[in-house]
């Protein structure tokens, strides 16, 4: 990675945001780079809408949270979630999003929250439940959704990889194979969607 | 997480804010760590339970009851000899104030630092207090780190300058560092090792002590550390920049600050120490950019104009000189900071974005909820159709997760103020006439605050109705264990002297929901104190300990 990097994980209190973050956190760690990573705890998080920030960068990192305007990815584990930070998105930034949605409120308009998305330029939409499900790792969206970012985090996916297999290896080679796949298939539905 | 990384010192290590503290205090010698659940402080004495528990390090961690009861272990702690940290959320000073107060009076004997959290913005709290305020209140001195590194080093700081002055020292945090992560190049840990007990009549605050004392802690020892501080380097942190403004700023909006001036800084002093303020540097450095002909400074701070108040006295003197900040309107005054807010007051353009415009109607508010299958959610519907069957004009409440019952489409308790607040309020409005009122409070609440509430209630036989919710667990905080539970409890509630025909168990599940109208609604329509216990694990709390 040159310059720095920081990124948006958003979804709902559940999805597993906090762990996507802690497998790039480690990965940026093993690299040598500066990080700063703000998350939120309790009644944020009881259903709620939850997000982190991740601040990458050689040089020492200044505010935890990304300020407006200097998000250079988002990456959204729910496509709402996704959309709600998008005025904190850099010029040239990316959103790498999942399209489904989780309904837990009542006026949820799917179709307009997709349809938007859709229609950005620099957007990365793909079914991770038709990925987690493919790799065999139903609970495995967020992972899906990470390898989804891949290309856009400025890591060498073995790093990635590296730090997934401390993270989950004591839950066993199942699980870690499992993350593994979900990891790459997210990485070629990514690749499918820009196509 | 081994022993080597936190106990050997020289790795780093990647920690959230609340870590770092929590390891400082460890690698500081502490031996008591005390504490209350409160975010965002709980995962400070997680952290050394954790750790306590992995490397076996015979550190007493025990949660207190109450931020009042943690504080004064701490105090007895070191009084006996000992280092001790005490860690709570803002709030939880306030439950603390008596034993804060008395503290800088009697003095300490092994150091005692006291980590207060705040929270601008409220993320999980019902008011931003700014704890610098009641530090200068008390008249301890006050350190505000900048970032994770700060907070692990002014942490082991902190117990060398408590014991150096015979001050108990304060820690202010908010949440964006106490839940962030970042790396931290810990130091050698010292070994524990405790001063003999304190003279006896060092803890006596009779009033001719106290007199004696006082005017000592603010006619000598706040004047010393002032000395002190307008010396130390850890105290302030300036760079010798040019610009058309100064700025001061303090803690982590040092890093909002420095954020905006990428390549071109301005005149910038960050300070560390907030009380007491470092008063003749902070004119220096106005002398200093007089000399240069700037003659604004924006002050730059997470809470209440603490700082700005402080260097607007400081600077009084000062004429022709303009002082900006959060009360003439350049930074918002409520909510937490943000770094596009201080470039604006930097007079900087805003970055430029991607120009997403998302329709507002696309976005909804998910407000959090009780999970699905929440005990809380059972004992509500039972409270709701029982006000269908009596009328009951009010239903008090209290602070945990149960809070979140006030919201839609349960609608089912109507106050929430502050920790015991439940039942406290239940009694005065009995006392104003209303009948049939009922409190809900939570187990942790209860042995919190709630217990000499009910003692008043049962004393007078006030006609109300508690219903103390028993999910064995302090579920928002993140599961920490509870003192009461089953059995415990209903002893408890009858030698708080309710008469025990008029305290009820129910099963707070759906299948029972019908017997739980019966019981309820006989308690509520029973003239007298009664409580009815809504007992049922927590589903999450649950799987946790497996």
């Amino acid at each position: 990675m040159d310059g720095k990097k920081d990124i948006i994980i958003a979804g709902v209190g559940g999805q597993g945001i906090l762990t996507m973050a802690k497998i790039i956190v480690g990965a940026a760690f093993a690299e040598e780079l500066k990080l700063k990573q703000p998350e939120v705890h309790g009644m944020s998080q009881r259903g709620g809408a939850v997000y982190t920030h991740v601040r990458l960068s050689p040089d020492y990192v200044n505010s935890d949270i990304i300020p407006a305007g200097a998000a250079d990815l988002i990456i959204g584990v729910e496509p709402m979630e996704a959309l709600r930070y998008a005025d904190a998105l850099a010029p040239d930034g990316m959103i790498v999003s999942s399209s489904v949605p989780v309904e837990n409120i009542s006026d949820y308009d799917v179709g307009g929250v997709l349809g938007f998305l859709d229609s950005l330029d620099n957007v990365v939409l793909i079914d991770s439940n038709q990925v987690a499900i493919a790799a065999k790792n139903k609970q495995g969206q967020n992972i899906a959704v990470l390898g989804v970012s891949l290309p856009y985090l400025g890591i060498e996916r073995e790093v990635i990889e590296g730090v997934m297999e401390d993270i989950f290896g004591d839950k066993g080679p199942d699980v870690v194979a499992a993350n593994l796949r979900a990891l790459q298939m997210g990485e070629e539905a990514g690749a499918v969607y820009r196509r | 997480m081994g022993g080597q990384l936190f106990m050997g010192g020289e790795d780093s290590a990647l920690l959230l804010g609340d870590e770092a503290v929590a390891l400082a205090a460890l690698h500081a010698g502490a031996s008591i760590s005390a504490s209350y659940p409160g975010t965002p402080a709980t995962e400070i004495n997680e952290f050394v339970r954790l750790l306590n528990d992995a490397e076996g390090l015979g550190v007493h961690c025990k949660w207190s009851p109450n931020e009042k009861v943690a504080y004064e272990k701490a105090l007895g702690a070191s009084i006996a000899g000992a280092r001790a940290m005490v860690s709570m959320k803002l709030v939880g000073l306030n439950v603390a104030m008596d034993v804060l107060m008395n503290s800088a009076i009697t003095g300490v004997n092994g150091g005692l630092l006291v980590v207060v959290a705040d929270d601008p913005g409220m993320h999980s709290s019902q008011n931003e207090q700014d704890s610098r305020e009641l530090a200068r209140f008390a008249n301890i001195p006050c350190f505000e780190p900048r970032d994770q590194q700060g907070a692990y080093d002014y942490t082991r700081m902190g117990f060398d300058l408590s014991e150096e002055y015979n001050l108990p020292v304060m820690l202010r945090i908010t949440t964006r560092l106490a839940h962030s992560r970042s790396e931290v190049v810990p130091h050698t840990p010292l070994e524990r090792t405790n001063f003999p007990v304190a003279e006896r009549g060092r803890a006596m605050l009779l009033p001719h002590v106290s007199r004696q004392r006082h005017k000592d802690l603010v006619e000598r020892v706040m004047p010393d550390l002032t000395a002190l501080v307008n010396h130390a380097p850890y105290a302030v942190s300036e760079n010798d920049a040019l610009g058309p403004l100064g700025v001061i700023s303090a803690g982590i909006a040092a890093n909002y600050v420095e954020e905006n001036f990428n390549q071109s800084p301005y005149p910038h002093m960050a300070l560390t120490v907030v009380n007491p303020l470092p008063d003749q540097r902070i004119k220096d450095f106005a002398l200093r950019l007089i000399g240069n002909k700037v003659y604004n400074l924006l002050v730059v701070e997470e809470g209440y104009p603490y700082i700005e108040d402080g260097v607007r006295n400081i600077l009084r003197d000062f004429s022709g000189f303009n002082i900006y900040g959060k009360l003439t309107g350049h930074l918002p005054r409520t909510g937490e900071l943000k770094p596009e807010f201080v470039r604006e007051a930097l007079g900087l353009d805003p970055l430029p974005n991607a120009g997403i415009e998302v329709p507002a109607e696309l976005l909804k508010g998910r407000p959090p909820r009780l999970c699905t299958g929440c005990p809380h959610e059972s004992t509500y519907k039972v409270l709701n159709a029982v006000k269908k069957q009596v009328d009951i004009p009010i239903v008090t409440s209290d602070i945990g997760c149960y809070t979140l019952g006030y919201l839609p489409p349960l609608n089912a308790i109507d106050t929430c103020v502050e920790m015991g607040a439940s039942i406290g309020m239940a009694l005065g409005a009995a006392e104003a006439g209303l009948e049939h009122v009922v409190a809900v409070i939570g187990d942790s609440t209860y042995t919190h605050s709630g217990m000499p509430c009910l003692l008043e209630a049962a004393d007078g036989n006030l006609p109300i109705t508690v219903i103390i919710l028993d999910n064995n667990t302090v579920a928002m905080t993140g599961f920490q264990p509870t003192y009461l539970h089953g059995d415990d409890l209903v002893r408890n509630v009858i030698g708080m002297g309710v008469s025990p025909e008029h305290v009820k168990t129910m099963k707070a599940r759906p299948s029972s929901h019908e017997d739980n109208v019966k019981i309820l609604r006989d308690e509520v329509e029973y003239k007298g104190t009664s409580v009815v216990i809504a007992e049922g694990p927590c589903i999450h709390a649950a799987r946790k300990s497996l």
